[in-house]
């Protein structure tokens, strides 16, 4: 909070940049319209790939390289792009982003792309994305556009990553890879709780966060 | 409202663009993904056959290449059981040259200590890659990897995990007539189905993926049967000394 205060009285004169307008389009995808445990969207990517926080995180960077550049791109685009064929231009954006996201992982993180396995290109069919370009990208200038992808990544992202943070640590008894849960612990009867391996875990987690989520923004959906 | 005229130019010069970008893409990265591959499968030998990386080590890019080096031999046998010279496994292009078979052998002080063949074919969904190794008796499995397929993730994928190539460990291809008779994932544990002649053939499946364990064993039993008349000779050779 200081922090954002802060920024905006340095660059209050040439307003627009950090504009408390545009902060709000940064921060709201964070909590209150969270697109996770809001608006419920990309539930697939995040069961699937939350076993380990190693692959949470680069699928959230995936999804932020991803949602930042294609808002940018449709937004750039959007007074170019014929109404008629609006979605399959988000989409062949999108598309190539990913693709490119996919061949990079192949080049770079070998292990971690097979782990990712179909998830990368799945990125393609994930409704955050989608639902960005459509509804924000295509009506605002690129930079609010940014910070919007940017603002809805991190909401996909922290979820992510408090999802996989407890499977990890209760599933496999490890936070990125390393072992955390001491052996004494086990020889004294404590045993990795199956179920957080496998998608019911993430499902019990994902209905806990948004239980909290919407205790403390009190929304309700009818 | 755009015209028709515009909306076709605006398609084509957004495919364009995003053909152009992406083939670039994956012309640059190519010769890292190859080689990424390759390394991918070198590592899944070496797994096969139960080598680690040096101490304190992890399987890095030179980890990799050194312990390869070190320990496995390449080769081709063709559908006779000849060692056919003059051949590396890595050109070998299956589609075009279907009489010859890639096999490595480990190699521990001079002595040739496992052979593995590489085993392939269709799961449920997907291709499956791995590699089999057999003990110098050609009889008994050294280990198995499975490191490439597109198996559900959670029910088929889980071939790909330890325990379940575990399960392989110190079973026999042969029946006791010296039959090939390969290896069958069977639905459920080997403990509660199997009489003890069956178990030693038999492996454990993996519940929810009865059609990923049959595609299996079908790939297992048909690539075994290819490298059969090689072992066959390994066998007699060793039989004779």
């Amino acid at each position: 909070m200081a922090e954002v205060e802060l920024q905006e009285a340095v660059v209050k004169p040439r307003e627009k940049m950090f504009s408390k307008k545009n902060m709000r389009v940064l921060k709201e995808p964070l909590m209150d319209n969270n697109p996770i445990t809001f608006q419920v969207l990309g539930i697939c990517s995040t069961l699937a790939v939350t076993v380990q926080v190693r692959t949470a995180l680069v699928m959230s960077l995936a999804v932020m390289f991803v949602v930042t550049l294609s808002n940018v791109a449709v937004s750039l685009l959007r007074k170019y792009i014929p109404s008629k064929i609006r979605i399959i231009v988000e989409l062949a954006v999108i598309a190539t982003l990913v693709i490119l996201v996919d061949q990079i992982l192949k080049a770079y993180l070998f292990d971690i792309s097979k782990q990712l396995s179909v998830f990368v290109g799945l990125i393609i069919t994930n409704c955050i994305i989608m639902g960005r370009a459509e509804a924000f990208a295509l009506q605002n200038s690129p930079w609010p556009s940014f910070l919007d992808g940017l603002g809805n990544a991190l909401g996909y992202g922290w979820i992510l990553m408090t999802i996989s943070t407890f499977r990890e640590l209760l599933g496999s008894g490890s936070f990125f890879g390393l072992h955390i849960i001491p052996h004494s612990w086990y020889a004294a009867g404590y045993e990795n709780m199956g179920l957080m391996v496998l998608a019911p875990g993430a499902f019990i987690l994902l209905g806990l966060l948004v239980w909290v989520q919407r205790t403390l923004t009190k929304t309700v959906h009818e | 409202m755009h015209s028709d005229a515009y909306t076709f130019r605006f398609a084509a010069i957004v495919t364009i663009i995003c053909s152009v970008l992406l083939a670039g893409a994956a012309t640059l990265l190519k010769p890292r993904q190859v080689e990424n591959q390759k390394l991918d499968m070198r590592k899944n030998i070496l797994i096969a056959v139960h080598i680690k990386p040096e101490q304190g080590r992890s399987f890095s890019r030179k980890q990799i290449n050194k312990l390869f080096a070190k320990y496995i031999r390449e080769y081709v046998v063709n559908r006779e059981g000849q060692t056919v010279k003059g051949i590396h496994p890595d050109n070998l292009n299956p589609e075009k040259e279907k009489n010859l078979f890639p096999l490595y052998k480990k190699i521990d002080n001079g002595k040739v200590t496992a052979y593995i063949i590489p085993v392939s074919g269709k799961g449920l969904w997907s291709t499956i890659y791995g590699y089999l190794a057999l003990k110098p008796d050609c009889n008994t499995i050294e280990g198995i990897t499975f490191y490439r397929s597109g198996e559900t993730p959670g029910l088929g994928a889980e071939i790909s995990k330890k325990w379940f190539s575990d399960n392989f460990i110190g079973k026999k291809i042969l029946d006791k007539e010296g039959k090939l008779v390969s290896i069958t994932v069977i639905k459920g544990k080997v403990a509660d189905k199997c009489t003890p002649e069956e178990a030693l053939h038999s492996v454990d499946g993996v519940s929810g993926a009865t059609l990923t364990g049959r595609g299996v064993t079908r790939f297992l039993k048909s690539e075994l049967e290819k490298y059969e008349p090689f072992f066959k000779k390994v066998r007699v050779n060793q039989g004779g000394a």
